[in-house]
């Protein structure tokens, strides 16, 4: 048995297969943080005024609190030097692209090995997208055909320029600089990311999608992402991320913010896999990620699915603000943890209007020496009349070498409100992984039959092509982790 | 087909199984039989290859090809299965696409083509009317919420879809009202055939009555310490294992 086991740990090694470089030509400023750098960045992107002065406050606003980096959540690294961090990294080329044709074949190479094709003839019809890279978008596809309905879709960057006034209302209305550390630190060097806008009573007709991907060495990557859908507005985003093999430690730092207004629908769908570090914890992207919604109108509904299997840190918590009566949010996620990765993560629900609903499926999975937590908040106002909210909250263990843990936090103030909780740990039994066997199944192929069983209420609510992109991932980063 | 010889097992330093051996044909019955703790279930779970049992001596193999050298997935498919005395939930799972897994790695190993998902679900139909088992089951998480009865049932249906050449029934019996046991032992009964083997370990030789072993074997305290033919179980059921534990005359060896 010890050696087979030993076999199967070798197959981790080559587990993680976006771990290639890019090599490509890149406009890179100099280490460190201060007010130089920040001006640098907003000239680079000639930035008017007004943002560069939101970006100043914000890192005044840093500059207090720098020294009380939060530790409250249950994960353990170095102090992150910030003065050691390059904060604007981008493929050299004309600022601005015309179309496809102009932007460097490296890069495309680069996304189409990542399975995402920029050419718009070549996608899958139904999905735009939105191409990160380091600092900078690279291309937004089917902006045309979304602007004939109204739809924005572009990057952050083009947003501050074309649509200064839609920037200026909804930017850190949902996430203020003042929010947490990370959200500070953003708002003062974010780079580049989504914006997007649908207007009154339109369903956006494809999915939008953001793939980040982090290339040069010693950079962090600092989006920024708003998604604004007007009354009735309807819109389905997912994004994905991926960054090469290296032995340090990268952060990324982003702040998604999300805005429903009356009767509006977002969907929010991630699938996170940042590099996790080797089996001995080194390297891997540490992600210090800020996402929230906003229900503002009434009916409105925002729901968040996450599958979460890369980094070496994972410390996020997509929340929702019920602020219109009748308004709706959910979360749906999927956390992993092998080797030796560290998670925190859950979610805020923030019940203020009435009959707001919300509902929350946690599917935590600890492998390795990993560790795996589970933080929820659900908050019923004293004006929230008629709060209902449903948590599932589960954990898996793998192996006897992990840690699963969960902090819930109830806070009710008001007497009509109904707030389940339901939780359970289980084990992969030995029983289990022997039945699967006895009939024939390979015992990797019997893990991940009991892990995908076990998370088949959080991949429903991810879209078809996600759905089974996310099985297959879960079963890359599991292998090998019976030990 | 089945030959164990001299087999001896170990759990935790405790001697279980003190020197096995049995020989079982194509085409036979045979019966387990022996009080509780007499390590029946621990002979099963050897043949299957269950994690935490040390093989301290002897022999088992399949056909000529040594089992003990194998993992449990290598042998299922090499034709070992066994029905479980205790059948575990696999939450999220559906049993068809459970069973449709396992089938198609059992068929990949004996080199036949894999079932497709219109095929595959043909065959299964035909196999369900065989053990009366409700549609709603097979779409179900694999044991999950089902009664005693329904998980049996379940694990003759999975021997009817995989067609193994050695099935193992581990108390197959344990738990089921007379009208299941009825269904259980005739879908074991309808599988057996010229080319295939049935093991069945059971304390009781009420199950007997249903699926005919050609031979009864007692085991006590890891010994098989009487063989005979089916008229042993009912001996047995009348006198007790006390008669053959504590044997007044001579000394009972195979």
């Amino acid at each position: 048995m010890s050696t087979e086991v030993e076999n199967v740990e070798e197959l981790t090694l080559k587990e993680y297969k976006y771990g290639f470089e890019t090599d490509i030509e890149t406009d890179v400023i100099p280490k460190g943080l201060n007010e130089e750098i920040i001006k640098l960045i907003s000239s680079k992107k000639n930035e008017p005024e007004w943002m560069l002065e939101w970006r100043l406050k914000a890192y005044k606003h840093w500059l207090t609190i720098m020294d009380n980096e939060p530790s409250w959540a249950n994960i353990k690294h170095p102090k992150v030097d910030f003065q050691d961090i390059i904060y604007y990294a981008a493929p050299k080329k004309k600022p601005e692209l015309k179309s496809l044709d102009e932007v460097d074949p490296e890069l495309l190479k680069t996304f189409e090995k990542l399975g995402i094709s920029l050419q718009e003839q070549k996608r899958l019809t139904g999905v735009a997208v939105d191409a990160v890279f380091d600092s900078v978008s690279v291309t937004t596809t089917f902006q045309e055909e979304l602007s004939k309905l109204g739809i924005i879709f572009c990057s952050m960057s083009e947003a501050i320029k074309n649509h200064p006034e839609l920037v200026k209302k909804y930017l850190g209305s949902v996430v203020p600089y003042t929010d947490n550390y990370y959200a500070a630190l953003n708002s003062a060097v974010f780079s580049d990311g989504s914006f997007c806008f649908i207007p009154k009573g339109v369903r956006c007709p494809m999915e939008l999608s953001t793939y980040f991907r982090i290339n040069t060495s010693g950079t962090g990557q600092f989006e920024r992402t708003l998604l604004i859908a007007d009354g009735g507005g309807y819109v389905s985003y997912l994004e994905g991320c991926t960054a090469p093999v290296r032995d340090e430690n990268q952060l990324h730092a982003a702040v998604v913010e999300l805005v429903a207004h009356d009767n509006a629908t977002i969907k929010y769908s991630t699938v996170q896999n940042w590099y996790p570090g080797d089996k001995e914890g080194n390297g891997g992207i540490y992600n210090f990620v800020t996402k929230r919604g906003a229900c503002r109108g009434v009916n409105s509904k925002i729901t968040w699915t996450q599958v979460e299997t890369g980094s070496a840190i994972t410390w996020k918590y997509p929340s929702c603000i019920l602020q219109g009566d009748n308004s709706i949010g959910e979360f749906y996620s999927v956390a992993v943890t092998n080797n030796k990765q560290q998670a925190d993560t859950g979610t805020k629900m923030i019940h203020l209007g009435k009959n707001t609903k919300s509902t929350i499926v946690s599917k935590g999975i600890s492998a390795g020496k990993s560790n795996n937590s589970y933080r929820g908040l659900v908050r019923v106002h004293k004006n929230a009349a008629n709060a209902r909210n449903f948590t599932q909250c589960d954990s898996l263990l793998i192996g006897d070498r992990c840690g699963a843990h969960t902090f819930p936090y109830i806070e009710v103030c008001n007497k009509t409100a109904k707030v389940e909780h339901e939780a359970t740990t289980s084990k992969i039994g030995e029983d289990q992984l022997f039945y699967l066997r006895q009939r024939g199944i390979s015992q990797e192929d019997a893990i991940n039959m009991i892990v995908n069983g076990y998370c088949k209420d959080v991949f429903r609510e991810l879209p078809m092509e996600f759905a089974v992109e996310a099985q297959k991932l879960l079963s890359i980063s599991l292998e090998g982790s019976v030990g | 087909m089945l030959s164990v010889k001299n087999l001896f097992v170990k759990v935790e330093d405790k001697e279980i199984l003190k020197g096995i051996n049995l020989e079982v044909k194509a085409g036979e019955v045979h019966a387990i039989m022996g009080p509780n703790g007499s390590g029946k279930s621990t002979l099963a779970n050897v043949i299957a290859g269950k994690e935490g049992y040390e093989v301290t001596g002897g022999e088992v193999t399949l056909n000529g090809t040594d089992l003990l050298d194998m993992n449990p997935e290598e042998r299922a498919r090499e034709g070992v299965f066994l029905a479980f005395q205790y059948p575990v939930e696999i939450p999220g799972v559906s049993n068809a696409t459970f069973l449709k897994t396992a089938l198609n790695e059992i068929r990949k190993h004996k080199g036949q083509d894999e079932l497709d998902a219109l095929n595959f679900l043909k065959y299964m139909k035909e196999k369900m009317r065989v053990v009366g088992i409700d549609e709603k089951l097979i779409n179900r998480p694999v044991n999950q919420g089902f009664s005693g009865g329904e998980k049996k049932r379940n694990e003759i249906f999975q021997l009817q879809m995989l067609q193994p050449t050695l099935a193992v029934l581990d108390e197959t019996d344990s738990g089921l009202d007379i009208d299941a046991l009825k269904i259980v032992s005739a879908g074991v009964n309808s599988f057996r055939s010229k080319t295939n083997a049935v093991i069945v370990v059971t304390h009781y030789q009420r199950l007997l009555n249903y699926i005919v072993p050609d031979y009864v074997h007692v085991l006590v305290n890891g010994k098989i310490v009487k063989s005979g033919g089916k008229e042993l179980a009912l001996e047995l059921e009348e006198k007790g294992y006390d008669w053959i534990s504590n044997p007044k005359g001579e000394a009972v060896a195979v």
